[in-house]
């Protein structure tokens, strides 16, 4: 029973974030500084959620550095989501095999 | 924006597969952590239905585990997922002001990472159809994975598994670098953010300040600075 209650609370504190910004807020931001940091956002959490973390990912910084780099220049052709993730996951595993 | 909304449901699940494979490595792992741990096969499948994150229901489950108290739990749950209030205001600019109270409540539900990643970088305006579609395989994936993992229990070999785990971040790669290439402000952005994350890893004055923190303190101020450094034009585009 107490680990089923600290799972609803659990959920209840990952939907409650989730939704407030996006239920609450129903008219476009006119301020120019709030719509650039907005703007800016993406980036900034995703870069902040794969630096440096990746390199840790594997289990194997090497491998998971190959890895990254694998993924970077694949992106950097304009590669798509599937092709940038399975590239990145073929150059883990042949580090990791080679060496 | 797609005309009916059979034809942005089926948008949306297009975009969400390469999610929902992504996902199935990952909450695999926590299937078999969460059984390993004690906690019964179907807790593990409501865990990942209902929390729907990675890092969040890790930390929780470990406490679950461990035997701390609701408050603990609640809180260090809460703080990992405060980043997801960023990514739903991003979002919320994205949305119509026509779309309904209970369609919001639903896609907020779907806010994770990487669906975020998805849906924010669609050039048009997010219809509920699409969202939902998005939203339904990663789900499928989330919860799926963790039922194998909680069934099997590990056959899967350790070197695939662990290069799997590279998969999303991969993702969030394949999404950043294109953009950074067209924009030297986004470029700022992403460095920005990188610089600061690594700075607080590696300098252990930041070691007390938790990594959901960090990620909001990293967010914040790279994209306050770039909002100071480089506002954008109406239409999105840098000046």
């Amino acid at each position: 029973m107490r680990v089923f209650v600290c799972v609803l609370l659990m959920a209840l504190v990952t939907y409650i974030p989730r939704v407030l910004p996006i239920t609450l807020l129903k008219r476009q931001l006119q301020s120019r500084f709030l719509k650039s940091f907005l703007y800016y956002v993406p980036y900034a959490v995703l870069a902040a959620l794969t630096f440096p973390g990746i390199f840790w990912a594997t289990g194997d910084i090497t491998g998971a550095a190959v890895g990254t780099a694998t993924a970077i220049i694949l992106a950097l052709c304009d590669k798509g989501l599937v092709v940038v993730a399975v590239g990145a996951i073929v150059a883990v595993f042949l580090t990791g095999v080679l060496l | 924006m797609k005309e009916n909304k059979v034809a942005q449901f089926r948008h949306g699940i297009v975009k969400g597969l390469p999610v929902c494979l992504g996902y199935i490595p990952v909450s695999f792992t926590f299937g078999i952590m969460a059984v390993s741990n004690g906690i019964p096969v179907w807790l593990a499948i409501f865990i990942s239905l209902s929390n729907l994150t990675s890092a969040g229901q890790f930390a929780g489950t470990n406490l679950i585990v461990a035997g701390a108290g609701y408050f603990e739990i609640a809180l260090t749950t809460f703080v990992i997922n405060i980043r997801y209030m960023l990514m739903s205001l991003a979002l919320s600019q994205k949305l119509k002001p026509s779309v309904r109270t209970r369609e919001r409540l639903l896609m907020g539900y779907g806010i994770t990472d990487e669906i975020f990643a998805i849906a924010i970088t669609e050039t048009e305006e997010l219809s509920p159809a699409y969202m939902y579609g998005l939203i339904l395989t990663p789900v499928l994936g989330w919860t799926g994975g963790t039922a194998l993992g909680a069934l099997v229990n590990g056959v899967l070999p350790a070197s695939v598994s662990s290069a799997m785990g590279i998969a999303l971040y991969a993702m969030f790669i394949a999404i950043i670098v294109p953009a950074a290439k067209k924009s030297w402000a986004v470029l700022g952005a992403i460095l920005i953010a990188a610089a600061l994350m690594c700075g607080m890893r590696f300098f252990t004055v930041f070691s007390c300040i938790s990594e959901g923190f960090r990620i909001i303190l990293a967010t914040l101020i790279s994209a306050g600075a770039m909002a100071l450094l480089c506002p954008v034009e109406d239409g999105g585009e840098t000046a």
